[in-house]
């Protein structure tokens, strides 16, 4: 072992090329952690467990880029949130209306469609939702008078294509409809060829209109749902959550749980060793046996016992994985610290009376510092697969989802044996790509701080 | 210092660990046993009484059976000693010498497969299976691992080792259990060929049980082996890299001997207590991770026990495991530091 400048440590890593890669994948991690931070609202992260948030997401359904692969376009989840509106007004008539355009070219017949809207109104005005088909042919959908109201009223409502009178509406159709029409659902009819019950591509418009005397009258808040089986980035949940934004958030969380766990045990371990090899004697000979004491004790179950009994919170866990982190890092730095304590300057200002504290943070721990970070680098995966673990047990802590709290998700929803990949796959892509970014850096470190591992 | 002295004092720091280690997992969950416990208590006693009709019907009105059934609950506690906390010393050490003689108590839900809710029935139904898969997962994963490692080790840089160390670091960076949701996925949805749920459906009288307990067995085993087998033959590796360029593999080269002799025997033979050494170490990580990776699958052993325990606070169970994975884990430390100090003298001098 031999001292070090940090300008040597720099020149010498930006050599290893697998050391780079390390690094570079720990930029990308940290860039999607601010990306993650900026564009995600607050109120998404506490809301990741409220299902009402996530109403309008389908449910378990691919991410959307499958259909690049697929000769049967499986059906894209859509979310019409912005209309074109229009107004009008004809002598003491006004009409509101709202055009939703959805361009349909999937393979199958959506899985269904809903429509929610805010009306503001007073009286009661007629309510009309009629879609406009590739072929022209127009669909009255919903012809009816929301409920009378004497004063400025706000009603709430979402209709689904299960509705009584969409079906009923649709019946009056039939002789447009080369086939039997009658038991049909409601989005298997409007989607359909006239000819064959198969589906007819291009664009369809939906459009909602509100009749009524009062030019106050208002719809807002107004969004078309058509349900399908495909959506966003990496597809949602059995619990119709995005997990695009699931695996964003896990990013700085992991990276917090790993770097801090990693640091502190580090530090902590450095310190203790270094001091009992420093001191030696009977001091050393107590602390080692503590020591010996933490490394026979079995981490897992007493982690789990700790976070079941004491807390599941995110930064006491964090407290917990140092406390079994720290001591196969105080062992190796006391045996570097026993040699470094037979140098001579370290004697020389021993003998001049300087304080043992003073030597041990000038003179010893200098010298430990590579061996310290390739330690920290190497530490992290192993903070961050245990964090993981416990999630997946459901022990996680439930205000933060991290990547191991989406696995356990789907491992209690069955996701491997029904075939969910999507689900199942990217988080543990992620701890293992978050693992193997922080092994390189450890790795390059390692073999500056040891030349002897060059081989 | 003799070997004597040796593993004498070691037996004495892995016994004091033991103790330790019960006595913090009863600290963790010892104030909430006790609620648990007097609840059992006052439900067991007021069963009793209400079974007893000949004293019920002697009562004038409620408030005198209930001043007297609290008077017997009062009575029970103080038989048990649950008036006292539980880190009165005397309690404290009746504890301790119960959980030393493998007296576990009853499980407040939990029950063995046939039955049994004594805490010793469950646990010694559960441990041979676990002992089964992981050991058997070990020498499969050791015997792949010592095989490549040699190989490797003696054509360092060739295509062979090359990939061998990739995948020794790749792989340890997955967790065994997501790895083990993979596998479910393509062996038991795309593929079916193995059962997800390692649990064998029929019940475990049936003759046929072994042969089902290890047909389920093969999918955990796989993945066991795909996520360990790397690391152990980068291990073995180099080893062995440090080991052919000692003089007697350069004299026995020098003699003719044949090149694989030379790897097979000799130098394998030379890194043997290391490896041993590593062998016993990896045995007591395993049954670590056992927690994670049975409830992955399903698969009816000491983890899931553990596992189910913690989740409904079953505290006799979860000390008991706690104990017997404590022993186990210290049995294989304690091996591995015998072994490691039969082979290597300067360890037992304490040099």
């Amino acid at each position: 072992m031999s001292s070090f400048t940090s300008n040597e440590i720099l020149a010498e890593f930006m050599k290893n090329k697998i050391g780079l890669v390390g690094v570079g994948i720990l930029i990308g991690l940290f860039t999607i952690s601010i990306i993650t931070a900026i564009t995600i609202p607050a109120e998404t992260f506490r809301e990741w467990n409220n299902p009402t948030i996530w109403i309008s997401y389908p449910k378990t359904s691919q991410p959307s880029w499958v259909n690049y692969f697929l000769i049967e376009k499986i059906p894209e989840h859509k979310i019409l949130d912005s209309p074109a509106i229009g107004t009008q007004t004809s002598g003491e008539i006004s009409v509101i209306s709202q055009r939703f355009v959805a361009n349909y070219q999937y393979d199958s017949f959506p899985s269904d469609f809903s429509h929610e809207y805010t009306a503001k109104y007073s009286g009661t005005p007629l309510f009309e939702m009629s879609v406009t088909r590739p072929d022209r042919l127009q669909l009255q959908l919903i012809s009816s008078s929301l409920p009378l109201s004497q004063e400025y009223n706000v009603y709430h409502e979402r209709i689904f294509s299960t509705d009584g009178s969409i079906r009923k509406n649709l019946q009056q159709y039939q002789d447009n409809f080369e086939f039997l029409i009658e038991d049909m659902s409601a989005e298997d009819i409007i989607f359909s060829r006239t000819d064959v019950n198969e589906v007819l591509k291009g664009d369809y418009v939906f459009t909602v209109n509100l009749y009524g005397v009062d030019s106050e009258n208002k719809i807002e808040e107004s969004s078309f749902i058509i349900g399908g089986k495909a959506f966003g980035l990496m597809g949602t949940d059995e619990l119709r959550r995005d997990l695009a934004i699931g695996l964003l958030l896990g990013t700085p969380l992991a990276l917090f749980i790993g770097i801090s766990v990693a640091v502190g045990s580090v530090v902590m371990g450095l310190v203790y060793g270094v001091y009992a090899g420093f001191k030696g004697k009977y001091t050393d000979e107590t602390m080692m046996r503590l020591n010996d004491v933490v490394y026979a004790l079995p981490a897992l179950p007493f982690l789990i016992i700790l976070v079941a009994t004491v807390s599941n919170s995110i930064f006491l866990m964090v407290g917990f994985l140092m406390i079994f982190g720290w001591v196969g890092i105080a062992k190796v730095s006391r045996s570097m610290a026993l040699q470094i304590k037979t140098r001579q300057y370290v004697e020389a200002s021993k003998l001049m009376g300087q304080k043992d504290r003073k030597i041990i943070f000038k003179h010893v721990i200098p010298q430990l510092l590579p061996y310290a970070f390739a330690s920290i680098a190497i530490s992290v995966p192993a903070a961050i697969t245990t964090e993981a673990g416990l999630s997946f047990l459901g022990l996680g802590d439930p205000s933060f989802p991290t990547w191991g709290q989406l696995l356990h998700d789907a491992n209690i929803f069955g996701a491997a044996a029904r075939g969910l990949w999507w689900w199942v796959v990217p988080p543990g892509i992620m701890i293992a790509i978050t693992g193997l970014a922080f092994v390189f850096i450890g790795n390059a470190l390692d073999t500056i701080a040891n030349p002897r591992l060059k081989r | 210092m003799g070997f004597k002295r040796f593993i004498a004092t070691r037996l004495i720091t892995m016994f004091g660990v033991l103790m330790i280690t019960v006595l913090l997992t009863i600290a963790l969950v010892g104030s909430n046993m006790d609620t648990i416990l007097v609840r059992g208590v006052s439900f067991q006693v007021r069963e009793e009484i209400t079974e007893n009709r000949a004293l019920v019907q002697g009562f004038k009105d409620i408030e005198e059976f209930d001043a007297f059934v609290q008077s017997k609950i009062n009575q029970r506690v103080k038989e048990l000693g649950l008036d006292e906390p539980w880190y009165s010393p005397q309690r404290l050490g009746l504890t301790l010498y119960k959980i030393l003689i493998l007296d576990f108590g009853h499980a407040t839900f939990l029950t063995s497969d046939s039955g049994s809710s004594h805490v010793k029935d469950i646990i010694f139904e559960k441990l041979p299976r676990t002992i089964l898969l992981f050991t058997t997962a070990t020498i499969i994963i050791s015997i792949i691992g010592i095989f490549l490692g040699a190989y490797s080790g003696n054509k360092i840089r060739s295509k062979v080792d090359r990939l061998t160390s990739s995948f020794a670091v790749v792989s340890s960076s997955f967790p065994v259990w997501w790895v083990g949701m993979l596998m479910i996925f393509v062996f038991a949805f795309a593929y079916q060929i193995f059962p997800a749920r390692a649990t064998p459906t029929i019940p475990i009288t049936d003759p046929g049980y072994f042969g089902a307990l290890l047909y389920h067995m093969i999918l955990p085993i796989m993945t066991i082996v795909i996520i360990g087998f790397g690391a152990w033959a980068y291990l073995v590796r180099n080893f062995m890299v440090g080991i052919m360029q000692e003089d007697f593999i350069m004299a026995k080269r020098a003699i003719g001997i044949e090149e694989k002799k030379i790897v097979y025997t000799h130098a394998l033979k030379n890194a043997a207590p290391p490896i041993l050494t590593v062998l016993a170490l990896s045995l007591s990580g395993s049954l670590g991770g056992a927690i994670i990776t049975e409830a992955v699958f399903d698969w009816p052993g000491m983890g899931r026990l553990y596992f189910e325990a913690i989740s409904v606070m079953d505290l006799p169970v979860i000390i008991g495991s706690t104990y017997i994975l404590t022993v186990f884990f210290l049995a294989s430390i304690f091996l591995a530091d015998i072994l490691y100090g039969y082979f290597d003298p300067r360890v037992k001098t304490g040099s």
